[in-house]
């Protein structure tokens, strides 16, 4: 039945995609390739290499495994330090009045405006890249962290009180899982955040990578390959956050059905 | 073993100020179950707060097995009255039950045939490796007991822990605390607005009065052993008993004088 209304709702795909192939044969414009001419293209790009490689060409061999790579380090390493600091922010009233400015102040700079520093600081490459990374997606993990270590339930840390729990035991046991469902949503909207600046660090500082493949793309008017990193950068944000969610789900069950009963 | 001797609380100052408890002397022999019994909001929990070093009180002194609480005593479990919050959603029963023995000098197998003879205790051998959620809410509470008997306490503090659970749940676990009583020889300070449970279950009841909270009546019940839901709620004694306590909670002047 589910799989059906999943069918269900996919008619529109093929549809779109004919409407689209008529409209842009019709048109004849450059920068409208037809759907058609891009999948050739992809394909052509990505997955016309030898037969033990799996097809995958060397573009799609060095491009794409280094940009998911600077992608999840950038994410990973946002995720730990923007968690460490935000529980102990939430925890600590007297840190959190004395970092909330500055927090406010890091997270209202757009991380693009930083690349010309990062780029000074680092040179071109994967430290300047995961450095962007990391500084522009570190701030709702950061937040929701707080938050949820802040809003601990007050029975929950006075069970540990009276049973005696030791700090770190009140921190992984009982502050960290509270505080866990708010850290899920900071790492899902971070990790959206993160392909965002994988691509535009990409576009400025580096000789690799599926942003840099797109610049290469529009420097020598390839338009069908402009159209294909496109198609491949969604699809990833797509595989991504699926794979979130479906962890997500694994992880949190406790949580969706404990509220469910309440 | 417990000596609490001119308790008051104060919440908050100033003209919005709450007086919660109102000078409160109260001795407690090792091994004894105790019940305070009580109006609704007469300053209970603030009491059992103070005793479990929760909560600073404004004056007076509480001391336990010769020592004065200043903090949370190492000696102590609570079974708290909302039992939905107070078990870890994220852990499993049997992991609620023994994550707090680890502070004892057990191994992990001993923290665990520890964990799994206090559920058996309370029935609740089958649920060991479901999460609290998977269970009703008398089974919570049975859990939040077992965690609290897995830790042997010498002193245990029960704060209306069968409120809100069915009728037929509620005889249960009053059942199930004399059972823990006679088997551990515990001493249990249980708090109640059921005047009914407060002589069923208690070898004493200690009545408070409105806020702010002072002791009105302190009752000795002598009923025959082992108490059964039937025979002992018609016992004369009880009826009697049960009188006594009703016209002390509703302040009225007590028949006989109290007994301390
Ligand atoms: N943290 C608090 N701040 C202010 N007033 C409180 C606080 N906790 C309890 N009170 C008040 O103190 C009174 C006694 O509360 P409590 O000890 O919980 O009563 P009981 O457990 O007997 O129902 C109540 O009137 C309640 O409103
Ligand atoms: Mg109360």
């Amino acid at each position: 039945m589910r799989v059906l209304r999943g069918l269900g709702r996919l008619w529109l795909v093929p549809v779109v995609l004919v409407a689209w192939e008529a409209a842009t044969r019709a048109a004849e414009d450059n920068f409208f390739p037809p759907p058609t001419a891009i999948a050739v293209r992809m394909h052509e790009m990505w997955l016309s290499g030898p037969p033990e490689r799996l097809w995958l060409t060397d573009a799609a061999v060095e491009n794409i495994p280094t940009s998911v790579g600077r992608l999840f380090a950038g994410w990973l390493l946002a995720g730990v330090i923007g968690i460490a600091l935000g529980l102990m922010l939430g925890r600590s009233p007297v840190l959190s009045r004395f970092l909330d400015p500055i927090i406010e102040f890091g997270r209202a700079i757009p991380p693009p405006a930083l690349l010309p520093f990062f780029l000074a600081l680092f040179a071109a490459g994967a430290q300047m890249q995961i450095a962007t990374i990391v500084f522009g997606i570190i701030w709702p993990i950061l937040l929701n962290a707080g938050d949820g270590a802040r809003h601990v339930d007050r029975q929950h840390l006075e069970t540990s009180r009276v049973f005696g729990f030791s700090r770190s035991q009140r921190l992984l046991r009982v502050i960290l899982p509270s505080a866990m469902p708010k850290i899920f949503a900071g790492l899902r909207l971070s990790l959206s955040l993160a392909l965002i600046l994988m691509v535009i660090s990409e576009l400025v500082g580096s000789t690799n990578g599926i942003g840099f493949q797109l610049l290469d793309a529009q420097r020598s008017f390839d338009l069908p390959g402009v159209w294909g990193t496109i198609v491949v950068l969604g699809v990833l944000g797509y595989v991504l956050n699926s794979a979130f969610l479906a962890a997500e789900r694994r992880l949190l069950s406790w949580h969706r059905a404990a509220k469910q009963t309440i | 073993m417990l000596e609490i001797s001119n308790l008051t609380h104060t919440y908050g100052s100033g003209p919005g100020a709450h007086h919660a408890l109102g000078g409160i002397d109260l001795k407690v022999a090792e091994g004894e179950l105790v019940c305070i019994v009580g109006p609704s909001g007469c300053g209970k929990s603030t009491l059992l707060r103070s005793i479990a070093g929760l909560l600073r009180p404004t004056g007076g002194k509480v001391v336990l097995g010769g020592t004065a609480v200043d903090r949370t005593p190492d000696d102590l479990a609570v079974v708290f009255q909302d039992y939905s919050r107070s078990l870890f959603p994220w852990m499993s029963v049997a992991d609620n039950v023994s994550l707090p023995l680890r502070r004892k000098d057990m191994d992990k197998k001993q923290r665990r045939s520890a964990a799994m003879e206090a559920l058996e205790q309370v029935g609740l051998e089958g649920a060991a490796a479901k999460y609290p959620w998977q269970l009703s809410g008398g089974m919570q509470q049975r859990v939040s007991i077992a965690r609290a008997l897995a830790y042997r306490p010498s002193l245990l503090l029960m704060d209306e822990p069968f409120g809100s659970v069915d009728a037929q749940t509620r005889e249960d676990l009053e059942d199930l605390t004399l059972r823990v009583r006679s088997h551990h020889n515990m001493t249990i300070l249980l708090i109640t607005h059921d005047i009914d449970e407060s002589v069923y279950v208690g070898d004493r009841v200690v009545v408070l009065s409105k806020a702010p909270a002072r002791i009105v009546g302190d009752l000795r019940v002598d009923l025959p052993a082992p108490r059964d839901q039937i025979t002992t709620r018609e016992h004369p004694d009880f009826v009697h008993l049960r009188a006594e306590v009703g016209r002390l909670v509703r302040g009225m002047r007590s028949q006989s004088a109290p007994a301390s």
